[in-house]
């Protein structure tokens, strides 16, 4: 399955919905969507990943690189993923003390009001 | 003799191929389903260094995939024809270097060099301003096995990772 990127509007927040395999082939489209929404002036995102069946290190390269740009505008990039197989990767690498990682959609605007 | 061999150009497409294969033929050996998703990450972060090694020093020169099946294990090597030990980190103890001691993320510290550098260097690279050898830090977390050694000829870097498919046994501490 390739990637699937949607994004919708919630207050002062975008949310990405990331859907499919993020890899070294596919994490490109992810950055740019990440820059194109940097650049047009969203600087707090909320990335659903729920419907993602496969991330490597350069998608987390990726985020990591989405969570400097909006850092760069005092932003905030938050994750949502409930799914044990994601966590663990960020677990491992230690991203999870980087990103604040979030069960719902719901919590994760919750947490900035 | 391997199972399945698998030569592919080195470009980033084809490692999407080469996961699909891996996890194919890892069902077939046996391998517990559970491993199923370390297997798919282990093979994609290894077959994407590959690629990345071989348009660095070898662009014309294929990334060599090899999945073999014993009685009691599983393994795949993926080897570059790059500069030897090119995108390894390796470990105090002879071994790799975990991702999260390479990444240096501690929550009381300093934010680690890779960290501070400007989003903008990103959008070049593909690494997210990760320290090189990222991916082989991430199959040492997930791997029973990991060895990394240099080509039959001299030329480029193996990765050899196992599966134990078998009866339980301690895993060796490879060395580099």
């Amino acid at each position: 399955m390739d990637l699937s990127l949607t994004t919708r509007q919630e207050g002062n927040h975008t949310v990405v919905v990331v859907g499919g395999e993020i890899d070294v082939y596919t994490a490109p489209k992810l950055r740019e969507q990440l820059i194109d929404l940097v650049s047009g002036g969203s600087y707090h995102l909320v990335v659903d990943m729920e419907g993602v069946e496969f991330l490597d290190s350069t998608g987390l390269g990726v985020l990591v690189g989405g969570l400097k740009r909006v850092r760069a505008h005092d932003g905030s990039l938050s994750l949502v993923c409930t799914q044990e197989r994601i966590l663990k990767i960020f677990r491992i690498t230690g991203l999870t003390k980087v990103f604040p990682i979030h069960s719902s959609v719901e919590d994760a605007l919750a947490a900035h009001e | 003799m391997p199972t399945v061999e698998l030569r592919f150009a080195a470009l980033n497409g084809h490692v999407r191929t080469a996961r699909m294969i891996a996890t194919a033929v890892s069902r077939r050996a046996g391998v517990p389903a559970g491993a199923a998703d370390e297997i798919k990450l282990a093979v994609t972060e290894a077959c994407a260094r590959a690629v990345r090694v071989n348009r660095r020093h070898a662009p014309q020169a294929p990334v060599h995939v090899a999945l073999t099946e014993t009685p009691d294990s599983f393994t795949i090597t993926v080897a570059d024809r790059g500069q030897t030990g090119d995108e390894v980190a390796p470990g105090p103890d002879g071994g790799l270097v975990t991702a999260s001691t390479l990444l240096d993320l501690e929550p009381d510290s300093a934010a680690p060099p890779w960290w501070s550098e400007p989003a903008e260097e990103d959008v070049a690279g593909d690494s997210g301003g990760f320290p090189p050898g990222l991916g082989l830090a991430l199959i040492e977390g997930l791997v029973d096995e990991v060895q990394i050694s240099r080509g039959a000829d001299g030329v480029g870097t193996v990765v050899a990772m196992t599966w134990h498919t078998g009866p339980a046994v301690e895993p060796a501490k490879p060395l580099l």
